[in-house]
């Protein structure tokens, strides 16, 4: 099989030594079939095992890979080499604070994902445990989409709301609560609305789009935030009807 | 081992500078100026128009006529269309999905609709103000 | 906890843009048309002024103005936001003055054309 040189350029970053992060260059003979991920796990074990990183699957199933790969978040298991130049620029996901060289600190969206309340709610009370929900394939057709999402940050990294104001929910915890709303064994979509309608909710996003665009797993949260949008303002009316919701 | 989280600046005046697609979406952003300036255009007119002679208004459609806001308006009427209307369009099956059964409807179908609805309409008003 | 009353403005926001989206180009055209010598006979004044007075007309053109006001107001607030601009408040109570001067300005001139 061919080979290709490839120049990595990859940030780094050790909180006990730098102030700043800079970057290393590697030079890295890669096969042509591999993806990017598979050139740094070639830095780590053949060059500087000091490179710390996160993967896992190497499939876009768990979402542990995503970086900036030449300014783009990507997941770097996805991303493959014969479609990348020679100079390649990796960096950690954006709009997030680094840890350490290329691993984030998650903790804010995994608190923004708590508050799209990711389950199931019911206003009665549970059904006996024998007893199931029915579900036709169109009603499960129509959430489906939404159901994809692997948590990749990817969306948050090319989000520049949350980069210019990092109390935005953010486009993964809204895709995964118009999820919710939308299965028909759900009750919630209310109690939901009342928390993503405040002021950090669904309504700081404008449409910029490019959470959509980066998703590895096509699920369109973009999508998702402004059917929301349109939820929420019906939502809003109803609420002020007499006799009505709340 | 010390835990000292590094945040990257984000630099809040010239981001969109980083790559094409969020120059675009600035392009796309700032035709509100565009609507802005044609809504106040058009009371200007209505203040025109309301007057009982026909001067104010005459007054009104020279104060246009000259090579500047002829300029105006067709860089106007090109930016408009490209960064307004067909971008609202292309966005506009995004926020109404349709499924019928089990199938969604494609996107296309909603977007050719919007196209279909604004050649009807333009041709109305174009009917109604005798330039067709 | 209750929704914010944001979401007014972004009804406003949406329909003002679905408005503008139909009707702006015609309207551009229109103003291009007679700023290059081409006035169309239904913008003289006797026409113009006829179809202002008609309740259609004064309908039409108060939704298309109002809407389109506040369309152009909420968005320039983003766009203040979007270019660094942090008095989001402030911003935002001087961009809704301005579309309420207008829709109110608007409703005037109408209510004087019969």
């Amino acid at each position: 099989m061919a080979r290709r040189q490839l120049e990595l350029e990859i940030m780094r970053y050790d909180p006990e030594k730098d102030k700043a992060p800079w970057f290393q260059s590697y030079s890295v003979p890669c096969e042509e079939d591999w993806a990017i991920l598979d050139a740094v796990n070639y830095v780590k074990e053949n060059l500087d095992t000091t490179l710390a990183y996160r993967w896992s699957c190497h499939m876009m199933v768990c979402g542990s890979c995503g970086m900036m790969i030449n300014g783009e978040p990507s997941l770097t298991c996805k991303t493959f080499i014969r479609d990348l130049p020679d100079k390649v620029k990796i960096e950690p996901l954006e709009n997030f604070p680094i840890e350490r060289d290329l691993v984030v600190v998650l903790d804010d969206v995994m608190e923004k994902l708590r508050m799209a309340q990711p389950f199931i709610i019911r206003k009665d009370d549970p059904p006996p445990p024998d007893t199931e929900y029915t579900q036709s394939r169109a009603a499960l057709y129509k959430f489906k989409q939404y159901t994809m999402c692997i948590n990749c940050m990817c969306c948050y990294a090319a989000c520049p709301q949350y980069g210019l104001d990092p109390t935005f929910i953010g486009p993964a915890a809204l895709a995964m609560a118009h999820r919710y709303n939308l299965d028909s064994r759900d009750q919630g979509k209310s109690e939901r609305l009342d928390i993503l309608g405040q002021h950090d909710g669904v309504w700081d996003c404008s449409f910029v789009g490019a959470c959509s665009e980066v998703c590895p797993k096509s699920v369109d949260p973009a999508a998702a935030i402004q059917q929301m949008k349109v939820e929420t303002a019906k939502e809003y009316w109803l609420q002020k009807l007499p006799g009505g919701r709340k | 081992m010390s835990r000292q989280p590094y945040i990257r600046p984000m630099p809040k005046a010239t981001w969109y500078l980083r790559n094409g697609r969020y120059k675009v979406y600035m392009l796309r952003e700032v035709t509100c100026l565009l609507v802005g300036f044609y809504s106040f255009l058009m009371i200007y007119g209505l203040a025109a128009l309301s007057q009982d002679t026909p001067q104010a208004w005459n007054a009104f459609l020279a104060s246009q006529q000259n090579t500047f806001m002829t300029i105006v308006h067709a860089v106007a009427l090109l930016y408009f269309l490209l960064y307004q209307t067909f971008a609202w369009f292309e966005l506009a099956p995004k926020a109404m999905p349709l499924q019928l059964g089990e199938k969604k409807l494609p996107g296309s179908v909603i977007v050719i609709a919007h196209y279909v609805a604004w050649a009807i309409l333009s041709g109305i008003i174009f009917f109604a103000t005798g330039v067709i | 906890m209750a929704i914010a009353r944001k979401a007014i403005v972004w009804g406003l926001f949406a329909a003002g843009g679905t408005v503008s989206s139909f009707i702006f180009p015609a309207l551009i055209l229109l103003f291009l048309l007679v700023s290059s010598g081409h006035t169309p006979i239904g913008l003289e004044y006797e026409p113009a002024r006829a179809f202002a007075a008609g309740l259609l007309g004064k309908i039409a053109l108060f939704v298309v103005i109002s809407l389109s006001l506040w369309h152009a107001a909420h968005r320039l607030r983003v766009v203040f936001h979007d270019f660094g601009v942090r008095r989001d408040q402030l911003v935002a109570k001087a961009v809704y003055l301005v579309a309420a001067v207008g829709t109110l300005m608007a409703a005037f001139y109408l209510f004087l054309i019969n």
